[in-house]
């Protein structure tokens, strides 16, 4: 049986695509078989993320409806074996994806994969409801601002309540924060909430703080998830990321701005 | 940060500004989240009722349920106007 999980906001831009392309690409770097499927169809773009966008022939609709085969329509990515990727389709309505179909095809998938990602699309409608309503667990990922922390709320809310967990009167979907473009100096300076005020509000175990990066940008420039980076301070952070969804104890790190010297911080500010 | 700021009191800083509103805001839904599905039509129903004998306003009438461990009390707040 696989493990799901979904990745989810609410809010649109926080970082859902980037951390399922450097959560599913860390599992898969550990020797776990594992897809990662988008779930934002009409808006695709894990695909590019993933550097695979020339490579899309069939897709998630596509294999849904009949139109293809599972292997058809998977894509085996160049960098990590054991890593696939399952698009979304650009062309069809997010009605598309029915409960029994997405049901068919995460029951073909957890006969082979030991992961299965789901990228949700923004918002509560249908296409972020279908990508959660299968899961596991739940990577509910916030950025450090009001809209993003209050939406997430809104999210964990419908997690308890409208998941296929929920309905059937399993144990919960076990909830993860991941908390993005995190910025330890703005923090400091009283302009950003902390971590500490984040999970204070959500009230949901921290899976980890990726730290606001030039890096993320560049990566995904080149259609590299980040955590491949891996000399760099957001990469390193996904890579934790991974080791603790997998059980792992690792402390946190990049929460606290660069130190300073004495003199710089006296005289140059900021 | 200049040499004075460093020993300002953060206790006005925006931060903290932003995760006051979040409590409140949050603290509401979370309480409307777990409100039964019947609640909103219930109030309208009360609310017809109480008008065929005092004139009220939409929101004169408050409705809420109350979950202990053992059991749920329904409360019913009803504003009468003043004569």
């Amino acid at each position: 049986m696989a493990r799901i999980i979904v990745v989810t906001s609410g809010k649109g831009g926080v970082g859902k695509t980037t951390t399922s392309a450097s959560i599913s690409t860390g599992l898969a770097k550990r020797g776990h078989k594992t897809v990662v499927i988008d779930f934002d169809v009409g808006l695709r773009n894990l695909d590019l993320i993933m550097n695979c966008e020339r490579r899309v022939v069939y897709d998630f609709v596509n294999v849904i409806q009949g139109e293809a085969t599972l292997n058809q329509a998977l894509i085996k990515d160049k960098r990590v074996e054991t890593l696939y990727i399952l698009p979304a389709s650009q062309t069809r309505e997010k009605e598309a994806l029915t409960k029994d179909g997405v049901e068919k095809v995460i029951n073909e998938l957890s006969e082979t994969f030991d992961y299965i990602v789901c990228d949700s699309p923004a918002g509560i409608e249908h296409g972020a409801l279908m990508a959660l309503y299968y899961a596991d667990e739940a990577i509910v990922v916030t950025n450090p601002e009001v809209s993003s922390v209050r939406d997430s709320d809104r999210i964990l809310g419908i997690l308890q309540s409208k998941s296929r967990r929920a309905e059937m009167g399993q144990d919960p979907v076990k909830e993860h924060l991941l908390l993005t473009r995190y910025n330890p100096d703005r923090v400091e300076k009283g302009e950003m909430l902390s971590v500490q005020d984040v999970e204070e509000i959500l009230a949901i175990p921290l899976l980890g703080v990726i730290p606001e990066s030039q890096i993320v940008l560049n990566a995904s420039n080149q259609g590299l998830p980040v955590i491949l980076e891996e000399q760099s301070d957001a990469g390193q952070a996904y890579e934790d990321a991974v080791a603790r969804l997998l059980g792992e104890e690792r402390e946190h790190r990049f929460m606290t701005s660069q130190k300073k010297g004495f003199f710089s911080r006296m005289f140059k500010g900021g | 940060m200049s040499f004075f700021d460093y020993f300002r009191s953060k206790k006005n800083s925006t931060a903290s500004v932003a995760k006051e509103r979040l409590q409140i805001i949050v603290a509401h839904e979370r309480g409307q989240r777990e409100q039964p599905d019947y609640l909103p039509q219930l109030q309208q129903e009360l609310l017809q009722v109480i008008r065929k004998y005092v004139q009220i306003s939409d929101d004169m009438v408050q409705v809420e349920v109350d979950r202990n461990d053992h059991c749920s009390v329904l409360e019913l707040n009803v504003t009468l106007p003043e004569k």
